[in-house]
């Protein structure tokens, strides 16, 4: 079985296989932002800290433990949760940019620990041994995407999905109706960090070197991007807007110098045209059921 | 059945709320009137413990409910129609209805909802269209459906002819006769007095944050203060 997923993997190219795999690890951040801002709507910029959280807690265990991969990222998404549910507590009864602001700061101080924890190299960033597993990693990166994919999916037509939306519509209507609005959102938070951090642990050993400034802003806003270019709160959204985010400055490299500013006018361009993203507010289900031919079950 | 005594509420320095007393019985509408500020929607919100009360007690059928969360008081039976009605906009007029059975795990959501929908025939008309495509009026009254969903004891309603025209108004003022004749209690907070008192059994009347007048309905829209201050006379 290994040597065939091997083999397989050897037949692709690396540098597609490269971008393959930045597009695995994007969609599960992606997607766990989208529980938070998407879904429960609370704008977070801290997205990237609970990644490194989840990178550097990863690493540690593969340096420390004999853990395999799969368990190795059980506990970092758990570890990465608790971390995150311990700061929603007392941030998440802010809303809107004091969140904003607030989860910006809190980036910016893990940011600064990791510059300055001695276990884990400060600023000269850690290398990471290889994960603990026989699948080799582009494999592990996308079966890990397409759980992301179902377990999003199922949260969001789940009974606590439509709490989170209720949430994201309107929190005064959502306590009236008997919502308990601060444990969902501190719940939502958690699972999306969760996510973040298990994204973290797949991004720290593919690269099998992290360093803290990786995760800084502009990390949460690329990751941020991707949701909203995507549609916020649409699940095909997430996927599709992290596919194109993560890909685009390679699939651009041609224009070498100018590359950056054609990305810069892709989103641009595609706000103004897309306010609501690519995917947002379109019934991805719908349409596919009415592209081979049959209507949609009404409810 | 829901007893207020010597509640203040305040919003940082500004009292909004002081002493405030007063009780409804099983069955009634009682209305509260005032004008702007006088504090009518912080006494909801404080029944709803979504504003909290700094002093004072709010019993419920006997039970001390002051410090409880308002998802707790909404599973007793207490539901609340915010003011602004507060549908959930991009949802469907289905899922808001969904949305107002939730603290519910009964198998009767179902025939409550049809029940929704033979009251307000226009939900049904709508019911798969969002939330923020109806109008003033239709919105009004799924703000009323979804509260109900709940099998509330105790409706609070805030403002609910706030931006309706006066056909409309009547409409619901109706209607509201109709639900509290089919068992519900109701707790009516009005700007528009006239409309409110000519609907309650028993009124109060705000000022600044204080109860100044109480009585029966008909005796205060006939008292020549309230029709000074409040009914434009």
């Amino acid at each position: 079985m290994a040597d065939f997923l091997n083999s397989l993997v050897g037949s692709v190219d690396p540098y597609m296989l490269q971008i393959l795999v930045n597009v695995g690890i994007a969609i599960v951040l992606a997607l766990g932002l989208n529980v938070i801002t998407g879904l429960t709507g609370q704008l977070s910029l801290g997205h990237a800290a609970f990644m490194s959280i989840g990178a550097f807690t990863s690493a540690m265990v593969t340096i420390k433990t004999g853990l395999p991969f799969f368990a190795n990222l059980a506990v970092t998404g758990v570890v990465t949760a608790i971390v995150a549910a311990a700061i929603g507590f007392p941030i998440l009864r802010l809303t809107g940019d004091y969140l904003a602001i607030c989860t910006l700061g809190f980036a910016e101080i893990v940011k600064v620990f990791f510059l300055n924890f001695e276990p884990t190299n400060k600023a000269l960033g850690l290398t990471v041994p290889q994960a603990k597993t026989s699948i080799p990693m582009p494999i592990y990166v996308w079966v890990v995407a397409i759980l992301a994919i179902i377990l999003v999916t199922f949260v969001q037509n789940s009974r606590f999905g439509r709490a989170l939306k209720a949430i994201r519509e309107d929190e005064i209507a959502a306590d009236a109706m008997g919502i308990n609005t601060a444990r969902y959102k501190i719940q939502a938070f958690a699972l999306g960090s969760f996510m973040a951090g298990i994204g973290g642990g797949l991004y720290a050993h593919f690269l099998s070197y992290i360093n803290p400034s990786d995760f800084g802003f502009l990390k949460s806003v690329d990751i941020l991007a991707m949701v909203v270019l995507g549609g916020l709160g649409s699940v095909p959204g997430a996927v599709i807007g992290s596919s194109v985010l993560a890909s685009a400055p390679e699939f651009l490299r041609f224009m070498s110098q100018y590359r950056m500013l054609v990305y810069g006018a892709l989103l641009v361009f595609l706000m103004v045209f897309r306010p609501n993203g690519l995917l947002g507010g379109v019934n991805v289900t719908e349409l596919l059921l009415r592209a081979i031919g049959r209507k949609p079950a009404g409810k | 059945m829901l007893k207020v005594e010597n509640v203040s509420v305040n919003y940082g320095a500004i009292k909004a709320l002081q002493n405030v007393s007063f009780q409804i019985n099983q069955g009634e509408i009682v209305a509260l009137i005032g004008a702007n500020g006088a504090g009518k929607t912080t006494i909801l919100n404080t029944i709803s413990n979504i504003v909290p009360s700094v002093a004072g007690k709010i019993t419920y059928l006997d039970k001390d409910i002051t410090k409880l969360p308002p998802h707790e008081i909404v599973k007793l039976g207490i539901s609340q129609v915010p003011e602004g009605r507060r549908v959930f906009a991009k949802m469907s007029v289905l899922e808001n209805l969904e949305m107002g059975a939730y603290t519910r795990s009964d198998n009767e959501v179902g025939s409550d909802m049809e029940k929704i929908f033979q009251r307000f025939p226009r939900l049904n008309e709508r019911k798969k269209q969002p939330a923020k495509t109806l109008s003033g009026g239709e919105q009004q009254m799924l703000a009323m459906g979804r509260a109900l969903m709940s099998r509330p004891k105790l409706l609070l309603l805030d403002e609910p002819s706030m931006g309706l025209a006066p056909m409309l108004v009547e409409q619901i003022f109706q209607i509201i006769q109709e639900i509290n004749a089919s068992g519900t209690t109701i707790l009516l907070v009005e700007q528009n007095a006239n409309m409110a008192l000519s609907i309650a059994h028993r009124a109060y009347v705000l000022e600044t944050g204080e109860v100044v007048l109480q009585g029966d309905a008909k005796e205060l829209a006939s008292n020549p203060e309230v029709r000074k201050a409040y009914l434009g006379e």
